[in-house]
């Protein structure tokens, strides 16, 4: 069970992660913060939990917890 | 089997954004170092000596002890605050502007006398804050705010390669990381981690360079920046450990 936290407050818009992902469960959210940049959304159920989205976040907007 | 998190470290817990731009590497950076003191324990037990412009972005993410002294002299603060508590973990955090131009003689000196701090370089290949003007480090061809036709060794001279700078020198570490992959910020971490593990065991000089992107000045969607990181910069600047010697 992967549960994905994601402050879209503090998000940038880069979309490294997006870029980063290696299950392409991360894509798009087509909505934008209050800053005004383009937000993403996550897939859960796809998700393996390995870190990559966390590792290239230059904004600190992600926090991933597994738990088997 | 256990559970598995993956957080920020406590020190850069519960702050308000920073200030670097989209896609700016300064964020990675900052954070890999803290992740390196928090596993290491010395979260209470270390001083950053930041430089000014965005090498100063990082000294508001994080709750530890901080110092931003003048321009280009993030390295010799950090060695007098070393030279007076040599329990503490000291490094000095600075961007390539400062550290191969405005205080290019302490880069220099500092190594010669193999003083027993890390410094850690933010390379961009421009300076950031002022506006992305030219830095020593900048790519031939490259266009810069001081140099729109881009960058010529004929006029601007060859860019700069602390690895040939240093080398030959007596100091305990010098590495090249960089935040374009995440194999990259992986290494590049146990980069940080074995200078500050030299540091504290009074090894000496330890020097780790991590190249960065600049979307912003050098005119390219966040995305486009590490592409052209791996295209361009890090075929002149490779990864690697250059320099690794023993105690003093």
């Amino acid at each position: 069970m992967v549960k994905i936290t994601y402050n879209a407050a503090r998000c940038k818009g880069c979309h490294y992660c997006v870029n980063a992902c290696p299950k392409k469960c991360i894509t798009l959210s087509g909505d934008t913060n209050n800053a005004g940049y383009e937000t993403v959304k996550f897939n859960e159920t796809e998700c393996v939990a390995c870190g990559s989205c966390y590792t290239v976040c230059p904004d600190y907007a992600i926090v991933i917890e597994k738990e088997d | 089997m256990a559970a598995k998190t993956f957080n920020i470290p406590t020190l850069m817990q519960g702050l308000p954004p920073h200030t670097a731009c989209q896609g700016c590497g300064h964020g990675i950076a900052g954070r890999i170092i803290y992740e390196v003191i928090e596993e290491m324990g010395m979260s209470s037990n270390c001083v950053a000596f930041h430089d000014l412009a965005c090498g100063a972005n990082m000294l508001f993410a994080q709750k530890g002890n901080g110092f931003s002294g003048a321009h280009g002299r993030a390295i010799p603060t950090a060695t007098g605050f070393k030279r007076t508590r040599p329990d503490m973990l000291v490094f000095s955090y600075a961007g390539d502007g400062a550290t191969y131009s405005i205080g290019m003689q302490h880069t220099i000196h500092t190594a010669l006398r193999n003083e027993n701090i890390t410094a850690i370089v933010v390379n961009n290949t421009n300076f950031g804050m002022t506006g992305g003007q030219m830095s020593p480090a900048t790519l031939i061809g490259q266009k810069t705010t001081s140099s729109p036709k881009g960058r010529t060794a004929e006029l601007n001279g060859n860019p700069i390669d602390i690895t040939e700078v240093y080398s030959g020198m007596k100091i305990a570490y010098l590495a090249r990381g960089s935040v374009d992959s995440v194999a990259n910020i992986n290494k590049t971490k146990a980069y940080i981690r074995k200078a500050f593990e030299k540091q504290m065991a009074g090894c000496g000089f330890s020097f780790v360079e991590i190249m960065a992107p600049c979307p912003t000045n050098w005119g390219m969607t966040a995305l486009g920046s590490i592409k052209r990181m791996q295209d361009e910069v890090l075929k002149l600047y490779p990864v690697g450990e250059y320099i690794d010697g023993g105690a003093k």
